[in-house]
Parts: C-alpha cells; sequence; structure tokens
C-alpha cells in the first residue's frame, strides 16, 4: 500500500506534529510519502527528509502555495491522490481547511480525528466532543483522513528521504491571501508545548492572565484558555482549548479557574498529568485532576510562581 | 443578494450524550436537540446582513426528517424568511449532505452560503468544504469577520498561530467560528410570525443524488474514565508532588 502525508508547516519550520502523523501513516503500514507544498519552505524541505519512514518528500514550491490556500492545495492533492490508497493530513487548521474538499472531489468519505489505527480500512475517532469513542470502517477504495496528533508519538527524525520536485501548478484563481495577524509568542505552541498553563473565567479579565505568565516562563509552558475565557473576550481564540479549539495532552496541564465543562474536557482530558486550582470544591475539574488545590488563584499563582524559584 | 444558511438539528449542547449499552451508537431517545451552535451563529450573520441591507432573502435548509423543522422554525423566528426541508429518514454522511446541497444550490443560486463549521455530533468538520469543492467554489472556513465588497466578500479566519484574512470571490461558502457574533433569543412576537412564514418539503429521493454509505460504524464506547486524583493544602504540597511524584516539573 502507499500513503500520501500532507506536511503541516508555515514555510519556515516543519510542525511537530506532522512527525505524529506519519506514526499514524506506519500504524497503517506501507510506502509513505511526503508532500512539502509551500513557497521559499526550503527549511521545512531540510527537516522533512530526516523524518523516519519516509521514502520520498514530494515538493510543491511555489507561490501559488505560500498560503496553502485549500482551493489550489485541494487540486494539488487530489491530482496526486491516483498513486495511493490512503491520503492523510494533520487535523490542524491547513488539514481541516483543504482536506474535506480533496475527499468531495475523490468522491469519497473522510475519516476526521483520528486517534487510533485499528485495520488499513478501520480507524478510532472521538465524537460528540469526546464523550463517545467511534470505530469506524471505511468502504471507500481510497481513505482520506485526518490525524489527531495527540493520539500518536511522533516519529524519530535520523532518516534521508529522497527529494522529488513537482513539475506542475494547481492555481484555482477564485481566492487570494490578504494578510495574516499572528500571536507574536516566544512561548512554545499549544500544540507543541510538554507543560501548558490555561486559565478560564476565574482569571475575571485578561489583565489578570499576566499573573500566568510567570509561572510559564518558569515551566516553558504554553498558556491556553477555557472558550468561557475567550467568549469573555479576556483572550482571543488562538488560545482556546476544547472541542472548539486546540485539542492537547501535555506532559503536565494546570488549569486555574476553570470549571471543567464537557467542551473543554475534551480538549485536555489526554494529558499525562492534570492539576485544577480553582476555589469551587464541587467543579467538575477536579473529577479528572490527578491534583486539585481548593484556593483563590490570585492567592495561590504568587505563591505558585515563587516556590518555582 | 440571497443567502443560504444550512442548519442541522443535534443533540443540546449541555446535554452530556450516553453510549447505549449495546455499543451500537449513542443514545438519543428523549434527549433535548436544538440547532447546532455554530449553524446559529451562521443564521444570526444572516440575518445581520438583512438588517444592514447587503442581503435581500435568507433561506435556511435542513436536511433529515420531520423533526428538524423544529430547527427550521426557530431560525425562522431569528429572522430567516423562508424554509426547506429535505426530508429523509436516513442519518447521512457530510459527503452525501453535500451532494443535497448542491441540488439546492443549484435551484436557489445563493450568491453566499453560511453555515458551521462542525455540527457538535460528529465533530466531523467536513461538509462547508466539501459544498465548497463539489461546486468549485471558494471558501473560508471558521470564520471571524467578514465584509462583502463589490463581488468578493473578505473573510478573517481563525487559524492555528492567530488570524489570516483572504479575499473570496462569490459565490462563495463561509464557515462560521465562535467569535463571529453572538446571536440573538427570539422574541415572542417573532415565534408566533415564525409559525406563518414559507416552509417547503423537498423529498431527498427525488434529488437524484447518491446517497450510499461510505463508511460503517463498527461500534461505540464510553471513553476511559479519568480517576480522579487527591486534593492537596498548599501551594507548596503541590509543588513537591508535581515534583518527587509525578515528575513532570525540574
Amino acid at each position: 500500500m502507499s500513503i500520501l502525508v500532507f506536511a503541516e508547516h508555515d514555510n519556515s519550520t516543519l510542525k511537530t506534529e506532522t512527525l505524529k502523523t506519519v506514526a499514524a501513516a506506519q500504524a497503517i503500514g506501507g510506502d509513505i510519502t511526503l508532500l512539502v507544498a509551500g513557497f521559499n519552505c526550503q527549511s521545512v524541505i531540510d527537516a522533512a527528509v530526516k523524518i523516519n519512514g519516509i521514502g520520498k518528500v514530494l515538493v510543491a514550491d511555489n507561490p501559488v502555495y505560500e498560503h496553502q490556500l485549500a482551493e489550489n492545495i485541494c487540486l494539488l492533492v487530489s491530482e496526486l491522490a491516483s498513486d495511493y490508497e490512503h491520503i492523510m493530513a494533520t487535523a490542524l487548521s491547513t488539514g481541516k481547511n483543504f482536506m474535506p474538499r480533496v475527499a468531495a472531489l475523490l468522491d469519497v468519505a473522510q475519516i476526521s480525528d483520528i486517534i487510533g489505527v485499528e485495520s488499513s480500512d478501520t480507524f478510532i475517532r472521538p465524537i460528540y466532543a469526546g464523550n463517545a469513542i467511534a470505530t469506524v470502517q471505511s468502504l471507500d477504495s481510497k481513505k482520506v483522513i485526518t490525524v489527531r496528533a495527540t493520539g500518536f508519538d511522533a516519529v524519530a527524525t535520523d532518516g534521508n528521504a529522497e527529494i522529488v520536485t513537482l513539475d506542475f501548478v494547481t492555481d484555482a484563481g477564485i481566492s487570494s491571501h490578504v494578510s495574516d495577524q499572528l500571536t507574536e509568542s516566544e512561548r512554545p505552541d499549544l500544540g507543541a508545548a510538554s507543560v501548558i498553563i490555561s486559565g478560564g473565567r476565574g482569571m475575571q479579565n485578561g489583565d489578570n492572565f499576566k499573573l500566568l505568565e510567570g509561572i510559564a516562563d518558569k515551566l516553558g509552558a504554553a498558556i491556553g484558555a477555557s472558550r468561557a475565557a475567550v467568549d469573555a473576550g479576556f483572550v482571543p481564540n488562538d488560545m482556546q482549548v476544547g472541542q472548539t479549539g486546540k485539542i492537547v495532552a501535555p506532559d503536565l496541564y494546570i488549569a486555574v479557574g476553570i470549571s471543567g465543562a464537557i467542551q473543554h474536557l475534551a480538549g485536555m482530558k489526554d494529558s499525562k498529568v492534570i492539576v485544577a486550582i480553582n476555589k469551587d470544591e464541587d467543579a467538575p475539574i477536579f473529577q479528572v485532576a490527578d491534583y486539585g488545590l481548593v484556593a483563590d488563584l490570585f492567592d495561590v499563582l504568587p505563591e505558585f510562581e515563587a516556590a518555582l524559584s | 443578494m440571497k443567502i443560504l444558511v444550512t442548519i442541522k438539528r443535534v443533540i443540546d449542547f449541555n446535554v452530556k450524550v450516553r453510549v447505549k449499552p449495546d455499543n451500537s451508537n449513542v443514545d438519543l431517545a428523549n434527549v433535548k436537540m436544538a440547532i447546532n451552535p455554530f449553524c446559529e451563529i451562521a443564521v444570526e450573520e444572516a440575518v445581520r446582513l438583512k438588517e444592514k441591507g447587503i442581503a435581500s432573502e435568507v433561506v435556511v435548509v435542513s436536511i433529515g426528517d420531520k423533526a428538524c423543522q423544529e430547527q427550521l422554525r426557530t431560525a425562522l423566528a431569528l429572522g430567516a424568511d423562508r424554509a426547506i426541508q429535505v426530508d429523509t429518514e436516513e442519518v447521512l454522511e457530510p459527503l452525501s449532505i453535500a451532494k443535497l446541497l448542491t441540488k439546492v444550490i443549484k435551484e436557489e443560486q445563493p450568491s453566499l452560503i453560511l453555515m458551521g463549521k462542525q455540527a457538535i455530533d460528529e465533530d466531523n468538520n467536513q461538509t462547508g468544504q466539501m459544498l465548497a469543492a463539489l461546486n468549485g467554489f471558494a471558501q473560508g472556513t471558521f470564520a471571524s469577520k467578514l465584509e462583502i465588497e463589490d463581488g468578493n466578500v473578505n473573510i478573517t479566519r481563525e487559524i492555528d498561530g492567530g488570524l489570516q484574512t483572504l479575499k473570496l470571490t462569490l459565490p462563495a461558502i463561509i464557515t462560521t467560528d465562535l467569535r463571529l457574533n453572538e446571536p440573538r433569543y427570539a422574541s415572542l412576537p417573532n415565534i408566533m410570525k415564525a409559525k406563518r412564514k414559507p416552509l417547503a418539503v423537498q423529498a431527498a429521493a427525488d434529488l437524484g443524488v447518491d446517497l450510499s454509505a461510505r463508511t460503517k460504524l463498527l461500534k461505540v464506547t464510553a471513553p476511559a474514565e479519568r480517576q480522579a486524583g487527591i486534593v492537596v493544602e498548599t501551594v507548596d504540597e503541590l509543588v513537591q508532588k508535581l515534583r518527587n511524584e509525578a515528575k513532570v516539573i525540574s
């Protein structure tokens, strides 16, 4: 069998989640080819060839792919599709955006957000915000799959794949990029961080998120938020952890002033160790926490930061 | 311009779903149902575009059995002008839904299609993108802001590292994210008025679409329960435990 994996990147850095999607491809088994589509993305290609288990890296380096517009990428991937039984991408912004278009163009179903592989046609995925786990068999000859990276362990990066440059360009010409407003941060990405500290409605306002920053700096942690904190306008949506935000599974997740609504738990309950700090001892977050501290976060956070010094 | 809004009837977001004892699926008997929250945001955005004079007509469509008329009436009460129920007893996959909606688009010729980014039941996040591909339309998924100008729509999207703005040629498909707007509540007079707005029923079987299943649900299980841990009394105790017991900080 042959498998095509789409590399998620921003033209300069290969997202580490791609290594986990390759692991999912290995669990299916077969010859794995990686596709890097972007513009001026040599550093991504350099990182891609080192991924273990990859035979070839297909490179589509062209201005039309610079912003990985779904309309252009889906044409590229569906053009390549005839050579592969499985087409896979990570369930991140880009993969979630273009992959269903590929499935529709190939007239097959997409299996979204898999967290496990049972066989080459049967996959495990969460439904209802992770409150139920479905085992789904694809009946199509070609499988289009997005992978939830937290379900798989990253493959190593001491490989040496062959580079194949693609000589055709697909431009749908119906969409164009205007601008990006990216959050500038020295901290790790939520998806890649081994420690995450998140604030909820209990933080009371956006300014109070500064109380998390000192702790995050000491722990090398990313800062997240619950949907309640995002809805209340405390922090931007790209910090949201939950069913409708980012799905994370770090070694340590610290939930501060978060009650633990179903939709938040869906985004973090696979973390290895969970700490909850909340003054309401009946908050549902304590039911999933390994360590709970029933206290006022405004007393605790400065103490916590000091204790880490 | 005409706007088509798609809505899905799903379990109410406050209800915790339970798996059936025979692991065949989740148990939706006697469970409160509602408009999928992201679809509700799509309805609200369409109604606001009409209130601004940009949209001339807002048509809502849902695919399902007679029960989804309840959600269509809700959308009419929120300000949509008329509704279409594509009637089927089957639970259809996103690809089939997209094919049926393509027929509705051919008939209605909307300039803009507003949809939720995902339904909170199966969390697929597929139908909008599939519909865009089948029609050769541009798409703006995970939208937090949209502006219509001269045959284009400028769309700001929620992406992993922040926001991205795209310019799309109309007709286009927009899928909504949370921060696009805050849906209104339907007033009692509007709920009464909605009962008299037109609601057409179209049999899915008459639309000439291949609705065959492409996937088979083998089983549904409850997720592994996480065991509740211990309550610590002080910050010092917490830090000690994280260092020496869990060994997750140094």
